[in-house]
């Protein structure tokens, strides 16, 4: 088990060098000049030198890669132009609103998807199995900020069963105290009611948005590793052996359908993250998606950088993770490695 | 030929919804290459007079801020969110179908090296990715293009290879080589051509998510610029009215966004149903 | 049909749950009427207004946390509204003044703090003078508008009297003192926390506030919210109504209007010019529009670059504009328009005025012939992407009419933090873009934007001695010299023609009918003290 996780690793290692070459030539390659953006309104000609010589920018790019380096090593990620405070602040400030709205995302997505594919599978080829594939298929169709500023419009504007869509919490709460930066868990862990109910509703819409964006690949996941074993041999045999149509779906096939899910997690994680992107814009949401779009919109490179980095690293430790359960959860998995 | 179409027949017949895809498929295409002389009115033509109103039987989709009949622009629009979806899908086939036979075929240093490749652009959350490249490159379409292609490499080359393994000890190939054809030509002339079945399937399931990556690119006003008629940047635009009412500026880009992916998933899941049904999902 | 029912049990719930909490609706009641919110597009990237790259928002919060010297007065405007008066100064540090031909006195209240207990005392105010003319950029150069440019001018003749000396007779002087830049700063709390390497303490300043003005700052969440308190021991003025003032971004335009709409904000500048024109037919909301001062919206041609280096393309291009297009589809008549005049002559000494130009494409397209290009050209319009909402459709409307008289023009969105290096770059061949100056003199204007100097407002690089000459002649003249010095400029501005007005934009805020007070200040941001909600 060890073997593989440090093999894994490994392998994680040269993705990681490659994501930190990307990203500095990336954002070196942006448009703009931050020297003048930074220098202000009519700042002379020398005055935008100077402050270059500054920012290390008339450096060769060699020499601006290893100075970037050398930041990152001591976990510095530059400064944010616009905010004017430092990337790692704002990123670590940031990074659980956005985790919070995707992780509870995919947890509607996963509640309402699994059912929908198990369904789909014990019923196919009905008028049932079309429907879910139409169903599902359709929300990914959706573009995510269409799907965003409809709701807004219909559930708040309209129909004021939604509140406003000005952040996490309403503009007269204060938030939880901060145990782990997720306002339901803290929220919840501090017995704070008030706080609690004010953040799930302020959840609802960007999270249904997302998750309707994020069922079908579950859902046909689900499906289709449920098709599989409802046709294998052992399945058969407990239908044969006379036991009750639940047991056989729910004790026997469903667990063992369940495990090529957890892989694809993975990729929709990853969906979801650029969703979030566009979420967080229209519902104003204070994580890290609306801050690197405002970054790049501006070419402000040092968040842009500091976030690519940070989701990259993210995203090969959450592969890192799924590896790891479904190697507990698969012995299989195991005995070969 | 005969029997695909006889078992094309057979599937659309047994799958009413892969048959709507196809139509779907058809109305777009009709679309996008009669499009410009189809539409009622010149899509760039604005008309401050007319500007805002709601869908009437002059203007079947309203008009925009401008003036613009919304029905031309989302017709016209068809050809070019099309034409980036297709370019880039097929740009991400070039390069993933290719690398991805070399490195499942050769392996060895050619497979370590796609794989990193591959790895490295999969460690990015792709639309992120995606808005860098265009935001790094600058404002163009091509750089759309190029930037959704490259997302969609690791899927391709990842299949491709997949595929190729697979098939590096199979008859035909063994027959091929014996037969004193070199390396390359094995791999482009037999191995590719019988992969491309498996590859149509991919390139048809990405075409939804490269329009939709247009759209999005454009929605955050990296990509296609004005006054080009482009789905997702009428949706961002649609967006600012949408509160004060004006709710067929937004609506109809976004339906016909939709339908057009739709259609394309749909598609890509009936052409997997045709080609291999072992397949299906 | 799984989803469709899922959806409905969540909107139930979520109904369920708008109606549960009403046993706290009560304290949430009490602290939002005491409360002010506003919700603005952009945050602000700094506590300090000297800072390097301070931006606009940030000059709302230097104004309302901070004291000057002096203020100005009030009056109202022609529809009635309350506007800052910017030919009455009056007292706010300062109680008296005594201007001399080479130096104001100023005697400084005797018993107002700073918000730590500080007595602020003339040495704060040296300090202060002294950080905004040596730290740079913008600030430095905002006080030498008004001839304020050496440490040496200021003088700290006892604990509260301060003197600055004059460099030259500049009738901006005693006007460049009441304006954002001169604040006055704690210096003891600053020079705490300054270092050897940053005598100014600017790192400090940037999140930090030491400051004594009649709003403080609780709590600064950048890129989401302020939250101020009132200053309740302030005594440099009277003591403001509204306790409590929460400065929330929104970065969606629509949203903001819907918070507006039901009643969630109070109050806010930034919403498109449709969303004001429609807002004011709105019973429950109160939309208050001002013409901004000095300010004009223009498409500016580089003189320096064909085809526009030759005059008559410039006109060609005058004539050839969808002026009253643009009014009514772009502004939604939120605008005051500066084309259609009787003539291209000096209407008054008053700016923005009025050209001669308006919409004819005839007489555009024989222009262009006489130039010589009746076979046609290309090129490029640029504008800030930052101010995207304005400047797409301008553009796109230009461009369709610069078609019909042969200039082929590819539109180019420049992101907001490129736009002032490209300015610098003097290289675009025409762009569609905004200025307005802070102290509302045409001579200012000209002088930023028309001057050899080639500042970097000057976009269209436009150099011509006898502007130049007629432009420094007024800034130091007065009475009918000054008048024929300025009819000279207006002029030759119109007949050159180097950058087309287009119109004077409002400045059109939106509030909840029980707030009142609202008063248009030259700078543009909102001044919380004279705000009232009932």
């Amino acid at each position: 088990m060890l073997k593989l996780l440090l093999s894994r690793l490994a392998t994680a290692i040269p993705s990681i060098v490659g994501v930190v070459i990307v990203t500095f030539m990336l954002t070196r390659l942006l448009p703009g000049d931050p020297a003048a953006y930074f220098a202000g309104l009519a700042a002379s000609p020398q005055a935008i030198a100077e402050i270059r010589t500054k920012l290390g920018l008339d450096k060769s790019l060699p020499e601006q890669f290893v100075a970037y380096i050398g930041d990152l090593a001591q976990g510095n990620l530059g400064n944010s132009l616009s905010t004017g405070q430092p990337v790692v602040a704002e990123i670590v400030t940031r990074l659980p609103a956005s985790a919070e709205l995707t992780l509870v995302a995919l947890l509607l997505a996963v509640v309402i998807a699994i059912p929908l594919g198990v369904l789909a599978a014990v019923k196919q080829g009905t008028w049932i199995d079309h429907t879910c594939r139409i169903v599902t298929t359709a929300g990914v169709s959706l573009p995510v900020f269409f799907t965003g500023l409809l709701f807004a419009y219909v559930f708040y504007y309209l129909l004021q069963w939604a509140p406003a869509p000005t952040g996490r919490l309403d503009v007269f709460l204060s938030p939880p105290t901060h145990i782990t930066g997720f306002y339901l868990i803290d929220s919840a862990l501090t017995g704070n009611l008030e706080a609690f109910w004010g953040s799930l509703r302020q959840l609802a819409l960007p999270a249904i948005s997302m998750a309707i964006f994020s069922l079908a690949p579950l859902a046909r996941m689900t499906r289709g590793s449920m098709l599989a074993v409802l046709g294998s041999d052992f399945i058969r045999t407990a239908r044969a052996s006379g036991l009750s149509p639940r047991t056989v779906i729910f004790t026997y096939a469903f667990r063992n359908a369940v495990l090529p899910v957890i892989t694809v997690l993975g990729m929709v994680f990853s969906f979801l993250l650029g969703a979030n992107v566009l979420v967080e814009t229209v519902f104003s949401w204070p994580g890290i998606g609306l801050y690197a779009v405002n970054a790049l919109i501006t070419s402000d490179y040092a968040p842009v950088q500091g976030f690519v980095l940070t989701m990259a690293v993210l995203y090969v430790a959450l592969n890192l993770t799924i590896d790891f359960v479904y190697g507990l959860v698969d012995p299989r998995v195991r005995l070969d490695a | 030929m005969l029997p695909l179409l006889r078992h094309a027949r057979y599937v659309l017949s047994e799958n009413p919804v892969t048959g709507l895809a196809f139509g779907l498929f058809a109305m777009f295409l009709v679309a996008a290459i009669l499009g410009p002389v189809l539409a009622p009115y010149n899509p760039m033509q604005s008309n401050a007079a007319m500007a805002l109103k709601p869908p009437s039987a002059a203007h079947w989709f309203g008009t925009d801020q401008l003036g613009r009949d919304i029905f031309s622009r989302v017709l016209v629009a068809t050809r070019l969110d099309l034409t980036i979806a297709f370019a880039s899908v097929i740009l991400a086939f070039l390069l993933g179908a290719l690398s991805g036979v070399a490195a499942g075929y050769f392996g060895g240093w050619t497979d370590r090296i796609v794989g990193r490749l591959a790895d490295t652009i999969m460690a990015f959350p792709l639309f992120v990715l995606a808005m860098g490249i265009v935001a790094a490159l600058g404002n163009e379409v091509i750089n759309i293009v190029i930037a959704t292609a490259i997302i969609n490499f690791p899927l391709y080359a990842r299949v491709a290879r997949a595929e190729a393994n697979v098939r590096r000890d199979a008859g035909f190939v063994e027959a091929a080589r014996l037969s004193g054809n070199g390396e390359t030509r094995v791999l482009l002339g037999h191995i590719l051509p019988n992969i491309m079945p498996i590859m149509m399937v991919q390139m048809s399931l990405t075409m939804g998510y490269a329009i939709l990556n247009a759209a999005g690119l454009s929605f955050i006003g990296l990509g296609v610029r004005p006054p080009a008629a482009e789905w997702g940047i009428m949706v961002a635009e649609g967006a600012n009215f949408i509160q004060s009412g004006e709710w067929w500026i937004a609506l109809f880009p976004g339906l016909a966004l939709m339908l057009a992916v739709f259609c394309f998933n749909l598609l890509g899941d009936g052409l997997r149903d045709i080609i291999d049904p072992r397949m299906r999902t | 049909m799984k989803r469709r029912s899922f959806i409905k049990t969540t909107a139930v719930a979520g109904a369920a749950a708008t109606v549960a909490p009403a046993i706290w609706s009560e304290a949430k009641a009490q602290a939002r009427n005491e409360t002010l919110l506003i919700v603005n597009e952009s945050p602000p990237n700094s506590m300090d207004i000297h800072g390097v790259g301070a931006n606009r928002p940030a000059y709302e919060v230097s104004w309302n946390i901070h004291d000057r010297l002096i203020t100005y007065g009030a009056k109202k405007d022609a529809n009635g509204n309350d506007h800052y008066d910017y030919t009455k100064l009056e007292p706010e540090l300062a109680t008296d003044w005594n201007v001399t031909p080479t130096s104001a006195t100023f005697k400084l209240r005797r018993d107002a703090k700073f918000h730590d207990g500080t007595p602020i005392t003339a040495k704060d105010v040296k300090w202060s003078f002294d950080r905004a003319v040596t730290v740079g950029g913008f600030p430095t150069f905002q006080m030498a508008a008004g001839s304020l440019q050496k440490p040496e001018q200021f003088v700290v003749v006892d604990d509260n009297t301060f003197r600055v000396d004059f460099l030259r007779a500049d009738k901006l002087t005693m006007p460049d003192i009441g304006v954002p830049v001169p604040v006055i700063m704690n210096s003891e709390l600053c020079k705490k926390n300054a270092t050897a390497a940053d005598p100014w303490a600017m790192e400090w300043c940037k999140n930090n506030t030491a400051s004594g003005g009649a709003y403080k700052i609780e709590r600064w969440q950048p890129g989401q919210e302020v939250v101020y308190t009132r200053n309740d021991d302030w005594k440099n003025g009277p003591l403001p109504k509204v306790k409590r003032v929460i400065m929330r971004i929104i970065p969606s335009a629509g949203n903001r209007r819907a918070l507006l709409e039901r009643g969630d904000a109070d109050l806010s500048f930034d919403l498109p010019s449709k969303d004001f024109a429609e807002l004011r037919n709105s019973p429950k909301l109160t939309v208050v529009g001002t013409p901004i001062e000095n300010a004009m919206t223009y498409v500016g041609m580089n003189v320096n670059q064909k085809p526009f280096d030759n005059v008559k393309v410039r006109q060609a291009v005058a004539y050839a504009i969808p002026y009253q297009q643009i009014m009514d589809s772009v502004m939604f008549g939120q605008a005051l328009p500066l084309f259609g005049g009787a003539d291209n002559k000096f209407k008054g000494v008053v700016w923005p005025q009025k050209d001669g130009y308006k919409t004819d494409l005839a007489k555009a397209k024989a222009l262009m012939a006489e130039a010589g290009y009746a076979g046609g050209v290309e090129t490029t319009i640029s504008f800030d992407l930052g101010f995207a909402s304005t400047n797409e459709p301008l553009t796109i409307l230009v461009q369709e009419s610069l078609a019909q008289i042969g200039i082929k023009a590819t539109i180019n969105k420049i992101p907001g933090a490129n736009w002032r290096g490209e300015l610098l770059k003097k290289n675009m061949p025409m762009i569609a873009n905004s200025f307005g100056g802070w102290l509302n003199y045409p001579e200012y204007f000209f002088f930023w934007c028309y001057h050899g100097q080639n500042a970097v407002f000057n976009t269209m690089g436009y150099k011509n001695p006898t502007m130049d000459a007629l432009i420094d002649k007024a800034r130091f003249a007065s009475g009918k010299e000054y008048e024929d010095a300025v009819k000279g400029f207006v002029d030759i501005a119109f007949e050159e023609v180097p950058r087309v007005p287009l119109f004077q934009p409002l400045l059109n805020v939106a509030m909840q009918k029980n707030v009142t007070g609202y008063r248009y200040w030259f700078h543009r941001q909102l001044d919380f003290r004279q705000l009232v909600k009932s």
